[in-house]
């Protein structure tokens, strides 16, 4: 009596993991605010809050798995878990390896000058402007700029060179860069003019020939449909960045 | 894999661009960072603790950290305080070819006064105690004796630290100087060629320190030349 009650009950734990349907979502946690840990130590920010979103709509439990950048490929292909939302660009270098869905936001340039210099976004000559090196924004900086513009090994250097005046507009990612603007050394800056377009879309990853893409792609769909896409958004974001 | 000459050949023209640049940085540092290390030198050698103690605090600090780390605490650490901002040397400053020069000038200073006091106390005592012994003052004895003797006992052991300069001075990429290394950093991030600029950069560095030994063996062969033995043919 007791066997067939602990295989019943073996059985039931089973098939109820199979009905749930269960997706491993895989992401970094080191990227604020789209993914990072909170201070309860669970998976939080954008990319988080959009694949709750989707596996609701897919009528699907959702387990976050974290996995450092560099690794996040290999371990999606080991099925260490079955999609990346992971603020992911859409290359195609990386189409080699895995399958993306349809984006779920897409990330354009924008330029930060201090408030109030009444610097006029569309004639920046003459201002030095300042941008990380080997970067899409370090090509834009050369060209507007119509000089050269100074090249920075990482941001944070180009932070401090915005903070002490050295350059008078950064060239940055504009979604990163609002995050800076956000923190106390970005509060005497501002975004000025429009954000720059450079076709940079974030997609999720699943592996090559997964059904779950059409199945992800229904559900984007469907969250940009019913408001509930916005409302998160709304939460990280004032502006739309689909 | 796929070598690419015409990369290198291409882009020639703006890393030889970045090659003047390092030059001057070089050439300016060494000689100013020279000139001052020479009461720096003799403070060294100097009996009073006091006098010897302010040069050395120089020198351990400068000798003791990476050229990386004084290049970035000069440039954008000074630059977070407001007082530097706002003083009469932020035109200065603000430019990071001043920093670089003001860093590497005060960093091969450090280097060239210790080899020079080392220099100083390895002149014979008996030259000095002959310059003593007729007369002269202490003026005249640094002038004529002790310091032309110090320089050509420095004067292998400074070539060193002129080549290392040169090579330190690719640095000034991380502050955002477009020289030789800067140059071909930007020339990379444009045509991801990597291996072939650095490759055509470093060839640069090497016909730089070429040229710069052969000369300088010139010179130590001049001011040497009583040193050298005849041999018989």
């Amino acid at each position: 009596m007791r066997r067939i009650a602990l295989f019943m009950a073996a059985l039931l734990l089973v098939s109820g993991s199979v009905l749930a349907d269960k997706i491993r979502i895989g992401t970094e946690g080191a990227y604020p605010p789209f993914n990072m840990i909170d201070k309860d130590g669970q998976v939080a920010g954008f990319d988080v809050d959009i694949a709750r979103a989707l596996c609701a709509k897919m009528d699907a439990e959702c387990v976050f798995v974290t996995q450092d950048w560099d690794g996040i490929i290999p371990g999606l292909l080991a099925r260490k878990y079955d999609a990346i939302v992971a603020s992911m660009s859409i290359t195609d270098e990386r189409r080699k390896a895995v399958d993306f869905s349809e984006r779920y936001y897409s990330n354009s340039l924008g330029l930060i000058a201090k408030k109030g210099a009444g610097i006029d976004p569309k004639n920046l000559s003459g201002r030095t402007l300042g941008a990380q090196r080997a970067t899409i924004a370090a090509d834009h900086a050369s060209a507007m700029a119509g000089s050269d513009a100074k090249l920075y090994d990482t941001q944070e250097n180009a932070y401090l060179d915005l903070n002490s005046g050295r350059i008078d507009v950064l060239v940055t990612d504009r979604l990163p860069g609002y995050d800076w603007l956000n923190s106390d050394q970005g509060q005497d800056f501002e975004f000025i003019g429009d954000a720059i377009d450079i076709g940079d879309q974030i997609g999720i990853a699943v592996r090559k020939g997964d059904k779950l893409r059409e199945r992800l792609n229904r559900a984007i769909e469907a969250i940009r449909a019913d408001g509930s896409y916005d409302r998160i958004n709304a939460k990280y974001f004032p502006f739309s960045i689909y | 894999m796929n070598w690419n000459w015409s990369v290198i050949f291409d882009n020639l023209p703006q890393l030889l661009e970045g090659s003047l640049l390092t030059l001057e940085l070089v050439f300016a540092s060494v000689l100013v960072g020279g000139i001052c290390s020479i009461p720096l030198a003799i403070m060294r050698t100097s009996d009073n603790w006091l006098v010897r103690g302010m040069p050395l605090a120089y020198t351990f600090f400068f000798r003791g950290t990476p050229l990386l780390v004084q290049l970035f605490l000069f440039y954008y650490g000074l630059a977070q305080f407001e007082a530097v901002r706002e003083s009469i040397l932020w035109p200065y400053l603000r430019e990071a070819y001043w920093c670089a020069l003001i860093v590497f000038t005060l960093n091969t200073c450090a280097y060239t006064t210790e080899i020079l006091r080392g220099a100083i106390q390895a002149v014979p005592q008996g030259e000095i105690e002959a310059g003593k012994a007729i007369g002269m003052s202490r003026f005249n004895l640094y002038r004529r004796i002790i310091m032309p003797l110090a320089y050509r006992i420095g004067l292998p052991a400074y070539s060193n630290e002129i080549i290392l300069m040169l090579k330190g001075s690719a640095l000034a990429s991380t502050i955002t100087l477009l020289d030789l290394t800067g140059m071909a950093r930007t020339v990379i991030a444009r045509t991801y060629m990597p291996i072939e600029i650095f490759f055509a950069a470093g060839c640069i560095y090497l016909l730089l320190t070429f040229i710069f030994v052969q000369c300088y063996r010139l010179f130590e062969q001049r001011l040497l030349r009583h040193q050298r033995i005849s041999r018989p043919a």
